[in-house]
């Protein structure tokens, strides 16, 4: 009966019920100790390689650029004087907002599309759609570079045969910003949509039987079921996306080094370019520390919704 | 909201015609879905589709100006030929493999046990730390890669492949333990107390029912690991500047783009075979992935 009672409560045992033998406390004591020590490679490696590295950074980026002085925020009052990085904010503001909303709608549109299918045909079109997520991006960057290459970019083959003057899509600051997007688009649209289809799926079918009795076109059950089924799945998945997009790296790397005249540099490239390249190591943390106030943010509405959402289907 | 609903319904729902339409609106839809999905397909396919064009040019093809792009007149295996015979493209492959697969191990022993303990022995401090789990997880590498390039560079493991399986585990480990803390815990506890009433320690019971039961979940986990390991750029990018110690992410560009001249048909031979491990492994697995992918976000 005794060990009956410690195996139904586990770790509590000797909160819950009086530790009458010493035995009990000892169990419940070593139970404890084995888990910290089964824990114990996670805490190191959050604490040694994600926690210790954020606060250097919070130092280095205090730094002068031979690191012989401490300099206070001279750093950021210097990035956020200085022109180019003004540039950089925006630019990774029109990048993240701007490919989330596509990525949005696209993966929506595909997921909705996708669910109205018979489950049979479902999986082979959904395998396709899926592609452009499962390679990764810096190698699918590369077919995109060469698509987009200046003299022989396959996609200005089909608009001159179509007689549609060619475009500089990487050569002019606003056609490169739209092509990091549309890259960027590519790369992840396909991620909502099977996030939606499964947020779709568990959408009961009751709900949408009630709403057709009611006599609901296909619009209303959309915005009256399926929008306020899915509301917390939606925001969790745009909120992710903001930050990962945000926290872009490869894509503009790779398509455009952060070029024409930096039009197209965002946090990560710019980062990569003052602190790496330029070797002036303490500026470019201070430039990838500003991602950090929107993962703040945005992770607390990330964390909000998925609490809510663990409690909700426990419930 | 229900008024509307009610109100409309009422109005055509004692139609006989209504029937015959809603037949009709359902092929219609069923036409307009298939249309979006041919345009979202073709626009999905085409960067692979062209690569694979590409791949299969001969240099003096692809700088025709006068040849259809999307075409081949002449295929050639010669790209792929030369990437698995010279160059180092073959040890970038290596590399590649090295360090994806000790990420994967690693990642999975530390986080299995750190799910295990998470999942069943509540202790001072685990939910705390199963938040905090979840917070690095959201922690992307671009904040990080600066003040993890001077500690790399102090522990003198600048331009060493081994500085890649140290630090990859960041990126997949919190992820990983954060699903299977989701499956463990949907493992109903009478599997627990039948075990230790056998007389199973912690370990045994781990091994013996939590990782054969949890198995999807331990699938996806790896999968997961996997496919960022593999796919890892700005790390490499930063830390590894010898063409030796390079993974296949950095190694294509740095080794086949030789100042102006770019050799796109090995580039783009190469690019194909590397998106090809995680392709096959997606192809028969994917499944498993997208259970325990969109599992953390709706039931968890």
């Amino acid at each position: 009966m005794v060990g009956h009672n410690i195996v139904a409560a586990p770790g509590i045992p000797a909160a819950v019920a009086p530790p009458k033998k010493g035995t009990l406390r000892r169990i419940a004591r070593r139970r404890s100790t084995l888990a910290f020590l089964m824990t114990l490679p996670l805490i190191i490696l959050i604490v040694g390689l994600v926690a210790y590295p954020f606060f250097y950074a919070l130092y280095l980026s205090m730094l002068n650029k031979r690191m012989t002085s401490f300099i206070g925020l001279d750093n950021f009052a210097f990035l956020l004087r200085r022109e180019t990085f003004q540039a950089v904010i925006w630019q990774s503001v029109i990048f993240a907002v701007g490919a989330v909303i596509a990525k949005a709608l696209i993966g929506f549109i595909l997921a909705h599309v996708l669910h109205t299918l018979p489950a049979k045909g479902q999986k082979k079109w959904r395998g396709m759609l899926l592609v452009p997520w499962v390679i990764p991006p810096a190698i699918s960057t590369l077919a995109w570079w060469w698509l987009f290459d200046p003299s022989y970019s396959a996609i200005n083959w089909l608009l001159m045969t179509v007689g549609v003057p060619s475009v500089a899509w990487l050569g002019d600051p606003n056609w490169a910003r739209f092509s990091v997007i549309l890259v960027n688009v590519w790369y992840g649209a396909p991620f909502f949509m099977i996030m939606y289809l499964a947020a779709l799926k568990s959408v009961p079918d009751q709900l949408y039987e009630a709403a057709a009795i009611d006599g609901a076109t296909g619009w209303q059950k959309l915005r009256f079921v399926t929008f306020p089924m899915m509301r917390n799945i939606i925001a969790i998945t745009v909120l992710f996306s903001l930050i990962v997009t945000f926290a872009n790296f490869d894509i503009v790397r790779i398509l455009t080094n952060g070029g024409p005249q930096d039009a197209t540099h965002i946090f990560g490239t710019y980062a990569f370019q003052v602190g790496i390249q330029s070797g002036d190591i303490p500026l470019g943390a201070a430039v990838s520390l500003f991602i950090f106030p929107i993962l703040a943010v945005f992770s607390v509405f990330v964390l909000r919704g998925v609490t809510k959402r663990v409690r909700e289907t426990a419930g | 909201m229900n008024r509307t609903l009610v109100a409309t319904g009422a109005a055509t729902a004692p139609s006989r015609r209504k029937i015959g339409s809603i037949k009709q609106e359902r092929r219609w839809a069923l036409i307009g879905a298939y249309v979006a999905l041919a345009v979202f397909v073709v626009f999905f396919l085409t960067p692979p589709f062209h690569m694979l064009v590409t791949s299969l040019k001969s240099s003096a093809e692809i700088a025709d100006f006068g040849s259809n792009p999307w075409t081949v007149r002449s295929p050639t295996l010669e790209n792929y030929r030369d990437l698995l015979t010279q160059g180092n493209y073959v040890l970038h492959f290596r590399n590649s493999m090295i360090v994806t697969l000790s990420v994967v191990v690693i990642t999975m022993v530390i986080s299995t046990l750190a799910a295990f303990a998470l999942s069943r022995m509540r202790f001072w401090g685990s939910t705390a730390l199963a938040t905090g789990v979840f917070l690095t997880y959201l922690v992307p590498e671009t904040l990080l890669f600066i003040p993890l390039f001077q500690i790399i560079g102090g522990a003198g493991l600048y331009n060493n492949l081994f500085a890649m399986i140290l630090i990859y585990p960041t990126l997949t480990v919190p992820f990983c333990t954060w699903i299977m803390i989701g499956y463990f815990s949907s493992i109903p506890r009478e599997l627990d107390e039948a075990a230790l009433i056998d007389g199973a320690n912690h370990f045994q019971m781990l091994w013996k029912i939590f990782i054969p039961v949890a198995l999807p979940g331990i699938l996806a986990a790896i999968i997961f690991a996997f496919t960022v390991s593999w796919a890892q750029f700005l790390y490499p990018m930063a830390f590894l500047v010898s063409s030796d110690q390079m993974v296949l992410t950095v190694g294509i560009v740095s080794d086949l783009i030789r100042a102006d001249t770019f050799q796109w048909g090995k580039i783009m031979a190469g690019a194909l075979m590397a998106a090809a491990p995680p392709l096959l492994v997606y192809a028969f697995l994917m499944d498993y992935y997208i259970a325990g992918l969109t599992a953390g976000a709706t039931k968890s």
